[in-house]
């Protein structure tokens, strides 16, 4: 349902991916087989997406939807007629979406349950955000796959998997109880941001797929804020994507080259996005119960002060990677952490900082580590050094106006000798 | 596992562009191989001349033809490669994306038959 064109089939199509989850969601609670659920509405939103731009799109679309979703259930009801067991279930869901298609009242949104049982414990952590993409936005698993840099044939059968083991193991579609809200709360959060982040690695939004996963992790991290809107770390997650989201424009210069966040002109950020974020975050910290994101959401906050007092708050970001570090022991935070400290100290203290993280596997193939590393060792007129840190940086980079970037430094530095 | 990452490029495109732009690539290559070298994964890798230069040789029904040029006429062509050795597929196509060729062609990632 990704492909599209003109205002109708636009309208079309915002109308349908609105729905696609909630009617997953509400199907998939009655059959436990999320499978199923998505089989019976593929032919309802083709036939959606065919007839909505000619003839505009129905008063109730959902109820719409259900209606040709109830044939499809009848006609696998008829043909899985000698095993009367599954005809008697399909039956009784056909009937089930009858009613509820005729009813008044809304479709129940069982959303946040399906995205529970997407990332649940039992669930394999790599292929929750694209279990979630799926079965929430309908997204298929060609495009998860690209997003993702998989083959879409290995996605496609680890989807299927996933299905498979929500539907054998019994995955529950509720919400877990509040004793472990939050570990299982941290997991549907890590499956947005993973979303997000695939994204946002595409920042020129030069191709479509990508510049719509930032997009998508925003609208899941929006939809999980408005259902539990009294979760700090949701409201810092949401805060987190969208004060990146207000640097979009500023990422690239008129010519489609990378411009890194120091060089960026605050004048470009969206104020709009920035402002929402702000509130977001003050919503959260009233909660007085901290988090990774909320802690993250709070480092964009201090780089998103240089728009208005034109100096980025470096001694707020250091504090922050600090607590950070405490909580999460990463070595992407520690890294940080490190560039905080090369601005509230000096480019030596931050290469100090670097060094003890050296010998960190997860860092030896990170880009960012070489440029922060090439960028340190400049600074301090360790030139040749630097030179063989860019190097490191160029031939890990995948996205060609970074790797742009990073050589005219890496020549503006040869230059200099 | 081995890989090949074979690289497909547009040669028309790629004799076209400025000769800044081509050593920009060189470059990019040259730090691409560096990384692969650091990672201790690359077990080989060449860069090919264009594919004009190609001579295609078969043999049927006894008689041996001998044509000029490459075996098919694309627009994207075999241009050189990479061979890799990394625990599985999933590390070899993110390796793939960061070839300067990705950005520019393709590049297929095909792995190699054990013996």
């Amino acid at each position: 349902m990704r492909e599209g064109g003109g205002p109708a089939s636009d309208a079309a199509e915002r109308v349908a991916r609105g729905s696609y989850g909630k009617l997953v969601a509400f199907l998939a609670q009655r059959t436990r087989n999320v499978a199923a659920a998505e089989d019976a509405l593929a032919d309802a939103f083709a036939a959606a997406l065919a007839d909505w731009p000619r003839s505009g799109v129905p008063d109730k679309p959902e109820a719409w939807l259900l209606t040709v979703a109830r044939r499809k259930l009848i006609d696998a009801g008829r043909r899985a007629r000698r095993r009367d067991e599954a005809a008697d279930d399909l039956r009784r869901v056909a009937e089930e979406l009858e009613a509820a298609a005729a009813s008044a009242s809304e479709i129940p949104d069982h959303r946040l349950a399906l995205m529970f049982a997407c990332a649940h414990p039992a669930i394999e952590a790599g292929i929750r955000a694209p279990l979630m993409l799926q079965v929430i936005l309908g997204f298929d698993a060609a495009t998860i796959a690209s997003a993702f840099l998989v083959a879409p044939q290995t996605m496609g059968q680890r989807l299927v998997r996933a299905k498979h083991k929500i539907a054998q193991a019994g995955i529950p579609f509720r919400l877990p109880e509040r004793a472990e809200l939050g570990e299982r709360l941290d997991a549907v959060l890590e499956a947005i941001y993973a979303t997000f982040a695939e994204g946002w690695t595409d920042p020129a939004g030069t191709e479509a797929r990508r510049r719509n996963l930032a997009e998508e992790g925003i609208w899941l991290g929006r939809l999980v804020a408005s259902l539990l809107p009294e979760e700090p770390e949701a409201l810092g997650l949401l805060a987190l994507m969208l004060h990146a989201e207000a640097r979009r424009g500023a990422r690239r210069d008129a010519e489609g080259d990378y411009v890194p966040l120091a060089a960026q002109d605050p004048a470009l950020w969206d104020a709009a996005l920035i402002g929402e974020a702000e509130t977001l975050l003050a919503q959260a910290s009233a909660r007085q119960s901290i988090g990774r994101y909320q802690l993250e959401a709070a480092v964009q906050s201090a780089h998103a002060v240089r728009r208005r007092t034109g100096r980025t708050d470096w001694a707020a970001i250091a504090q922050l990677y600090d607590a950070l570090w405490q909580l999460t022991a990463s070595p992407v935070v520690a890294l940080n952490r490190a560039i905080a400290l090369a601005e509230t100290e000096s480019p030596a203290a931050g290469l100090a900082a670097l060094a003890a993280l050296g010998d960190d596997p997860r860092l030896k193939e990170y880009q960012p580590y070489w440029a922060a590393r090439a960028g340190l060792l400049a600074r301090k007129g360790d030139i040749a050094a630097a030179e063989d840190a860019y190097v490191m940086a160029i031939g890990l980079e995948s996205d060609p106006a970074v790797r742009r970037f990073l050589q005219r430094r890496r020549a503006a530095l040869r230059d200099a000798r | 596992m081995k890989y090949f990452l074979l690289i497909y490029q547009n040669e028309p495109a790629l004799e076209a562009a400025r000769q800044a732009d081509r050593d920009q690539v060189h470059a990019a290559y040259g730090a691409y191989t560096e990384a692969l070298q650091k990672a201790g994964i690359l077990r080989g890798g060449d860069a090919l001349e264009r594919s004009s230069i190609a001579t295609t040789v078969r043999v049927a029904n006894g008689k041996t033809q001998v044509l000029n040029g490459p075996y098919a006429e694309t627009r994207e062509q075999l241009g050189g490669y990479y061979l890799i050795d990394v625990p599985d597929l999933d590390t070899a196509l993110s390796w793939a994306a960061r070839c300067p060729g990705a950005s520019h062609g393709a590049i297929e990632v095909r792995p190699l038959r054990p013996m």
